[in-house]
């Protein structure tokens, strides 16, 4: 798959590239990544385009009763659900929902996660032991207990609403996993924080007296941007995943005048299983395995591009 | 070690009851017990309410709240649930049974298949075979455990009865219902699918983990002097490398006690399958505080027991590591 990493660099430096142009072609040279990145900017396309790529509303039925639960034709290309809509426009609309709210979330967590794991590596002492606690209880908790409780707390703070809003709309779910999804980030922020600042510049710039702010901003946030990237396409990832478990077990976003979330359509999923409507279990599914898989492909390809030393002896 | 070990243990105990401190905290502000009691048990006299705070120790002061709790905790005094007041023990210790029998079965089954698929890939790096255990089992980490457990139920039970007439495996429970009695191989038929389920997880973590730790000792200067030595491939490869390169692995295996858990609750729950996972998604669901605290205790006090046979392990296997 990476068969020829050693090689490049090899001929990337009788080639005089920048950093940047070595990762590029390093990240390139991961086939699936690629295909990957094809596969999400079409999905992307189709979901920004969705007034165009939809065949019908989220809310509308192919055609006057009976309509419900048929299989797939020419007027529904993958079939409809219990009360006669079309499961290829709604899955359209599904993934725009779950999209935006594994992007938002993802950058809520990766902002949170990076600022606090920058301070936690830099600063060290007490600062630093009680994250790095908190975030290893975190994680060793099983993940969607953890989930669940963080939601019932959060949804109790009375002071959080306008932020937040109801505990079962999508602004809600983004809040979640924003603030759920920085301990990872932070996590690993934090390693690559405290081996940079050992490093010659971080020290040069110590030495002329620039103040810590500068130093997280200037050199070590920006150096460990690879990390960064990788830590930003696991948590869009995360949060995508996580909706759809949310919603399957039903604590989900309500889906208000039908508007809909891979996770809705994938919980709606478990009630066809039994009835054999392959199709409502199969094509969601198949859509969220997609794009876990493909955003899965591009942050392994991202973390091998960015770490040179990261040679896997494929 | 031995002191190490009691010294830990000791540890163990005020880590315990600060992290059950979290959690009562959680609980309580999360899921409001009072109020889902009287949710629950609408016709309830106040001196009920008044008996049902006494015995979860739900005093509006939350320290001393939790110190009564704690104390009918520890002497046994347990409340009984809010919905049908029934014990909590029995209903408990019955889901501990059952997950860990099904999650024994997992771990084994994923972890030997999980190393097997490792070694394989580690043995010749770059190759076809590599490539094709390591895109699989990238496919396995990214596919969450309730996808393949709905295509999985869609394929052996529902589509086989329409192909061959019955459902190769069934796809809820531990027996079918109204069955009593202990019957093996029928226990064994239910739970095929959870396994499997579990089990995808698992075997693709750690033929991963498997890989990379053994790749990084198959590179390793012993074993070039074990091969110089002119000791048989065979016994370099089992003595020296598959030793080493299990000592990681170990450690991991483990601290991934949680997130084994975490893929139990969500398989337990698709399968409808009794154990720690239902009872919790149940219990949660109706904010039933007497059933939950316990089984917070019990994952907190397994997370605990984990770590600390993870580190007992790491250096039993290694004895380079001093535990000091």
């Amino acid at each position: 798959m990476r068969g020829s990493t050693r090689g490049f660099v090899l001929s990337d430096l009788t080639l005089q590239l920048s950093p940047r142009q070595m990762a590029f072609r390093r990240f390139v040279s991961h086939k699936a990544a690629v295909v990957s990145c094809g596969v999400i900017l079409i999905l992307s396309l189709f979901v920004i385009l969705a007034p165009f790529t939809a065949r019908y509303g989220v809310n509308q039925s192919v055609q006057a009763p009976p309509n419900s639960f048929l299989s797939p034709r020419a007027n529904a290309w993958l079939g409809t659900d219990d009360i006669g809509r079309d499961l290829y426009s709604r899955l359209i609309f599904g993934i725009r929902v779950s999209l935006v709210i594994g992007l938002a979330s993802a950058l809520i967590s990766v902002t949170l996660g990076s600022l606090i794991g920058a301070i936690a590596g830099f600063r060290g002492g007490k600062f630093d032991d009680i994250m790095m606690r908190v975030t290893d209880l975190f994680l060793a908790f099983p993940f969607l207990v953890t989930l669940l409780v963080v939601r019932n707390v959060l949804g109790a703070v009375p002071w959080l609403k306008p932020l937040t809003g109801e505990m079962n709309s999508v602004r809600f779910i983004i809040v979640l996993f924003g603030i759920f999804g920085w301990m990872g980030v932070a996590r690993i922020v934090r390693g690559q924080v405290l081996s940079l600042k050992e490093r010659e510049f971080v020290e040069a710039a110590r030495a002329v007296g620039a103040s810590r702010r500068y130093m997280i901003s200037r050199h070590l946030l920006p150096n460990s941007i690879g990390q960064i990237m990788v830590a930003l396409t696991f948590s869009v990832v995360g949060a995508i995943i996580g909706e759809s478990t949310l919603a399957f077990f039903g604590y989900g976003p309500q889906a208000g005048d039908g508007a809909t979330s891979l996770g809705i359509l994938v919980g709606a999923a478990k009630g066809a299983v039994q009835t054999g409507f392959w199709w409502l279990a199969v094509f969601p599914c198949f859509a969220l395995i997609i794009i876990a898989l493909s955003i899965n492909f591009i942050g392994d390809a991202l973390r091998d591009a960015t770490d040179p030393r990261l040679d896997r002896g494929a | 070690m031995f002191r190490y070990i009691l010294r830990r243990l000791a540890w163990a105990i005020p880590t315990l009851l600060i992290v059950t401190f979290l959690v009562y905290l959680a609980l309580r502000f999360g899921t409001d017990p009072v109020a889902s009691y009287k949710r629950i048990n609408p016709r309830a006299s106040r001196a009920k309410v008044q008996q049902y705070i006494d015995l979860n120790g739900l005093d509006p002061n939350f320290v001393k709240g939790y110190l009564t709790w704690l104390r009918n905790f520890v002497t046994g005094d347990w409340a009984p649930s809010i919905k049908g007041r029934r014990e909590v023990w029995p209903a408990l210790k019955d889901a501990m049974a059952n997950t860990l029998r099904l999650g024994t079965a997992a771990t084994v089954v994923g972890i030997f298949f999980g190393l097997i698929a490792g070694v394989f890939a580690a043995l010749r790096p770059g190759g076809k075979r590599d490539v094709f255990i390591n895109t699989s089992a990238f496919v396995g980490i990214s596919i969450p455990p309730f996808i393949s457990a709905i295509l999985l139920q869609l394929l052996f039970a529902v589509y086989w009865q329409r192909w061959f007439g019955a459902s190769l495996f069934p796809t809820s429970g531990v027996y079918p219902p109204g069955h009593s009695g202990f019957d093996l191989p029928l226990m064994i038929r239910y739970m095929v699918l959870p396994t499997i389920v579990v089990a995808i997880q698992i075997i693709a973590t750690y033929s991963r983990y498997m890989r990379s730790s053994l790749l990084d000792v198959l590179n390793s200067d012993y074993m070039r002097t074990a091969r110089s030595k002119g000791i048989s491939e065979r016994r370099v490869l089992l003595k020296h490398g598959m030793r080493n390169a299990l000592i990681p692995v170990v450690t991991i295996a483990a601290l991934d006690v949680g997130s084994i858990v975490g893929g139990l609750i969500i398989t337990e729950n698709i399968f409808s399958y009794p154990g720690m996972g239902l009872y919790f998604l149940k219990s949660f669901g109706e904010g039933d505080f007497p059933l939950l605290m316990p089984w917070m205790v019990v994952i907190v006090a397994s997370v605990l027991l984990f770590n600390l046979i993870a580190d007992i392990s790491y250096a039993w296997l290694d004895p380079r590591i001093r535990l000091e």
